[in-house]
């Protein structure tokens, strides 16, 4: 007999908005997150935006020692943190514990360590001074730096594991997430991703000729997924946070139950059949998004929304199109669709689990967020869905089940059902 | 330099790391630095960087070895800074 999984705690530090009140007003009012960077106009870069949380290191105070603090310097650790401890206090639970808590587990994603930090380690080693480097760089170099903090300072003491898969990342770990306590093994999982696109990665993307480059003088006009004028992605960091909990434990406590994952897939399309490093294999996302209903038990017809991955490329229409055969829906009998990423650009690592966040709060406040930008819709995708499925203002709605979506580098695909909570 | 002038400013050198500042204030030479004033041992190596930096000297491993109380972290220093003049002279 599995079990069921639901949602008790939520946390992120997005592009527009850190923390769930402000994060929830800004993507009801269609409030952008992308602000100009001078340092990327004067390193010749192409894109000179980004989706930049406007964290303030001292706010680490509220979470962790003052002698952690001292020497962290991963922002990339930084905003999975703050996400993860906030979800946690959401939830309704101290973080101080003498015992380790060993009913619970955390799986956290992450792409890479702070390079910007990191390249002053690569300066004094050079340098000949690798004495001088001290006893905290190796935990912020490991890729497990990130859950190494959030399960430290608050003793979890079940699974505790990093993943990482590209832009697939967030949606992924919830998952694990999800099926770590489906199958009995915790009673609860708290699961989320970060990134901190540094400047060097930056660098990395804006040579693929992959990032908005003609908005530059109109920031938040710049991420523009599904439109005509749609020209790259706009990179954006943060980190978003799940509490997950065994339905009868979670009642047991009384938590506030946000809504229920009905379950999901993660698979890839093998880099075959059109998917290579950096483009999806249709017949992988196809089957990704099939095997996300079936185990979930849900029926294309239910999904109210999808919330896609949509980076603003032109994968976009693409996207659309392998929706529309995955769910045997097109014109009007398409769901609503949006896409965070007009608001805060596209997260990465982080894209998943902040896209899944918006995606609960928008079941439990029962609304549809606005794809912001979306002043001129791309013909190849209101050629397949009727464009009354991409709103362009907040809606109002009765929402049950939402799809949640990512697919990243390396032919990725992950895909999670999300339910409003009902007891049965 | 006086063992006094150094213990007051080692509480400054130590301070990022103790986990209990109340006791501080109070240290002396029989101070432990992971028992008394609950710095993980890990972060010794932190305090032995700041040492270096903040005196100009280089404590080796042996020397480093020793620091285990507040007054042999003077020892250590107050020697490391000896040799240091005698080679100026």
């Amino acid at each position: 007999m599995t079990k069921r999984v639901v949602v008790t705690g939520l946390g992120v530090v997005s592009p527009n908005g850190i923390g769930i009140p402000a994060f929830l007003h800004a993507i009801q009012n269609g409030i952008s997150g992308i602000k100009y960077i001078p340092h990327y106009e004067e390193l010749n870069f192409s894109c000179h935006l980004a989706g930049m949380p406007d964290f303030a290191r001292e706010k680490l105070r509220n979470y962790i020692s003052d002698v952690t603090l001292h020497g962290l310097k991963g922002t990339n650790i930084v905003y999975g943190i703050a996400a993860a401890l906030d979800a946690w206090a959401d939830s309704g639970m101290d973080y101080e514990t003498d015992e380790p808590r060993w009913e619970t587990g955390c799986v956290f994603g992450n792409s890479i360590a702070d390079t910007e930090a990191m390249k002053n380690v690569i300066i004094q080693v050079d340098n000949k001074d690798a004495k001088k480097l001290g006893s905290r760089i190796v935990e912020q170099a490991m890729n497990s730096g990130v859950t190494s903090y959030i399960s430290g300072r608050l003793g979890l003491g079940n699974k505790v594991v990093t993943n990482s898969a590209a832009c697939a990342t967030g949606t992924q770990s919830i998952l694990m997430g999800y099926e770590y306590i489906k199958h009995g093994y915790a009673k609860r999982m708290l699961t989320g991703s970060t990134e901190h696109v540094d400047t060097y990665v930056y660098g990395a993307f804006d040579s693929m000729r992959v990032l908005s480059r003609k908005f530059n003088d109109h920031p938040e006009q710049a991420s523009r997924p599904m439109s005509l004028s749609a020209g790259g992605f706009v990179p954006g960091s943060g980190a978003g946070a799940l509490v997950l909990e065994e339905l009868d434990f979670a009642l047991q406590r009384n938590a506030k139950i946000y809504a229920e994952v009905l379950g999901g897939s993660c698979n890839s399309g093998g880099q075959r059949n059109g998917g290579t490093m950096t483009a999806a294999n249709p017949t992988g996302v196809l089957r990704c998004i099939n095997e996300a209903l079936t185990g979930s038990g849900v029926k294309p017809q239910q999904i109210d929304l999808i919330s896609g991955h949509l980076t603003a490329t032109n994968a976009d229409s693409k996207e659309i199109q392998n929706w529309c055969q995955a769910l045997n829906r097109t014109g009007d009998d398409f769901p609503l669709i949006n896409s965070l990423k007009s608001m805060v650009g596209h997260c990465l690592s982080a894209a998943g689990s902040i896209e899944s966040v918006a995606a609960i709060l928008q079941i439990v406040h029962q609304f549809v967020h606005p794809n912001i930008n979306l002043d001129d819709p791309n013909p190849e995708i209101t050629n397949r869905i009727s464009i009354n499925c991409l709103p362009v203002k907040m809606i109002k709605k009765k929402l049950d089940i939402v799809a949640k979506a990512n697919f990243g580098f390396g032919d990725v695909n992950s895909c999670l059902i999300l339910s409003k909570f009902y007891k049965k | 330099m006086t063992r006094i002038e150094i213990l007051n400013e080692l509480k400054k050198v130590f301070a990022p790391y103790t986990t209990n500042k109340e006791m501080l204030s109070s240290i002396n030479d029989s101070t432990d630095l992971i028992k008394d004033l609950k710095i993980n041992s890990a972060n010794l190596v932190d305090i032995i960087i700041d040492a270096e930096n903040k005196y100009n000297i280089e404590i080796d491993f042996d020397a480093a070895d020793k620091m285990i109380n507040v007054g042999s972290c003077i020892d250590v220093i107050r020697e490391k800074l000896n040799q240091k003049n005698v080679e100026y002279r």
